[in-house]
């Protein structure tokens, strides 16, 4: 390679690399012998020891940041779905709930609605039966009433239908024929 | 004013470490960016916080996480994670020295074929083991493809022992010679702008905005190889294992 560069650069510049070549013992560098066993050694030791970090120390501690971020990540998302499912179930709970809840409002607006009317429907029939009962006393009373004030007429009729017959025909009329007489007229 | 394009592939040893036969082992400059880059990985995934919410700096950690284990998935499964450390390793050590490795006046590790074989024969080897002793024999039938008619399978099983053999290379080859070609032209058409100013005075800086326009565009492209490259080799990498992993296919 260098003395094809040098050959087209001329005699001059050939000269110069040959100079230079000849002050590092001839040559081109990476095909100079004398210098592989140094390299061999230095590659040896320093890849050795870059293999012994990486293995032991890099690797380990790289990969190991790597794997605890997917498994804080994947814990996350674990965490995420159980509280979701969690949220979810206490949804379905809330609504079940509340379905039920609504169901025995229900219930039991029916169930007050219904006592509340037989309720009423007895309050107006005792209501009712007292008003019945009193009406019939008041009935009872009028009647009775009136039997004795009839009764009372019968007397005040025969009463008077003595005087009457006294102060007309002067006789004191037999009083049972004079309630007979009354009582006939009473009855026509 | 001379164009260097080869002295920024220099190894400078800093200082010697030891011997090993005649060989002398030192500390080089291709070293310290090799620690530089294990440093920059080091501090990029242990100080980045794991924040449950995370920050920026953490956010390019777990990226890089995360881009290397859906790219092992993808392509050798889930047994595939096996090697998630070898992977990762690899794509971060090679993308990290490749964009250290851009920066003006800096090394890039990847820029040496023996830096890139030694890695690519990892694999390799890697993959070879670890087939033979997960599958026994059976590994051995990945050079045997299903369905090709009995009087060329020969020379398909040739093709295929060939291939696998091949395969250290072509990794190799592949990573060095792009990170090697790309600094080179960059250097190259920079080079072009001080050269043209220099000899040519005022006419030779106005005349050098169309390659220092073409070395911007240019590093933008290379950013985008030193990331591409990285990925390549680590993609490769997995497919080679998934081989290991799931002969029968």
């Amino acid at each position: 390679m260098a003395e094809s560069h040098g050959g087209a650069k001329g005699p001059a510049t050939n000269a110069h690399t040959e100079a230079d070549g000849g002050h590092h013992s001839g040559g081109f560098p990476p095909f100079e012998s004398s210098t592989f066993a140094s390299q061999l050694v230095s590659l040896a030791i320093f890849f050795v020891l870059l293999y012994v970090i990486v293995s032991k120390l890099a690797l380990p501690r790289v990969g190991g940041a790597i794997e605890a971020r997917q498994n804080r990540i994947e814990g996350d998302l674990a965490e995420a779905q159980t509280l979701k499912d969690q949220s979810d179930a206490a949804l379905k709970a809330y609504e079940s709930e509340l379905a039920s809840a609504r169901t025995r409002a229900q219930a039991i607006g029916n169930e007050s609605r219904d006592k509340a009317n037989a309720q009423a429907e007895a309050e107006r029939k005792t209501l009712e039966e007292q008003l019945a009962a009193k009406l019939a006393e008041a009935e009872k009373t009028i009647a009775s009433t009136r039997t004795a004030a009839m009764s009372n007429v019968r007397g005040i009729a025969a009463d008077a239908a003595g005087q009457i017959v006294q102060q007309l025909a002067g006789v004191v009329p037999d009083a049972a024929s004079v309630n007979a007489a009354v009582d006939a007229s009473l009855k026509g | 004013m001379k164009i260097d394009p080869i002295h920024q592939f220099n190894i400078e040893p800093l200082f010697t470490l030891g011997h090993i036969g005649n060989q002398t082992i030192a500390f080089t400059n291709s070293s310290l960016y090799m620690l530089v880059a294990v440093a920059i990985i080091s501090i990029l995934m242990l100080a980045s916080g794991t924040q449950l919410v995370p920050g920026r700096f953490q956010s390019v950690a777990e990226i890089s996480y995360e881009f290397v284990a859906s790219t092992i998935r993808s392509t050798a499964g889930a047994e595939g994670m096996k090697f998630f450390p070898l992977i990762f390793s690899l794509f971060m050590f090679i993308c990290v020295s490749n964009l250290v490795g851009i920066i003006p006046y800096t090394f890039t590790v990847s820029s040496h074929l023996i830096v890139t074989a030694g890695l690519a024969l990892l694999v390799f080897f890697t993959v070879l083991i670890y087939g033979v002793a997960k599958n026994g024999l059976k590994f051995f039938s990945i050079f045997v493809p299903h369905g090709v008619p009995g009087y060329v399978l020969p020379l398909v099983m040739f093709i295929e022992i060939l291939s696998f053999f091949l395969r250290p290379v072509s990794h190799s080859i592949r990573l060095f010679a792009n990170m090697l070609a790309g600094h080179i032209a960059l250097k190259v058409f920079a080079g072009f702008v001080a050269m043209l100013g220099f000899s040519l005075g005022a006419i030779g800086w106005v005349g050098g905005v169309l390659p220092l326009a073409l070395t911007v565009a240019l590093y933008a492209l290379e950013i985008l190889v030193a990331f591409l490259q990285a990925y390549v080799f680590a993609i490769l990498t997995c497919i080679y294992l998934n081989d290991a992993i799931h002969p029968g296919h």
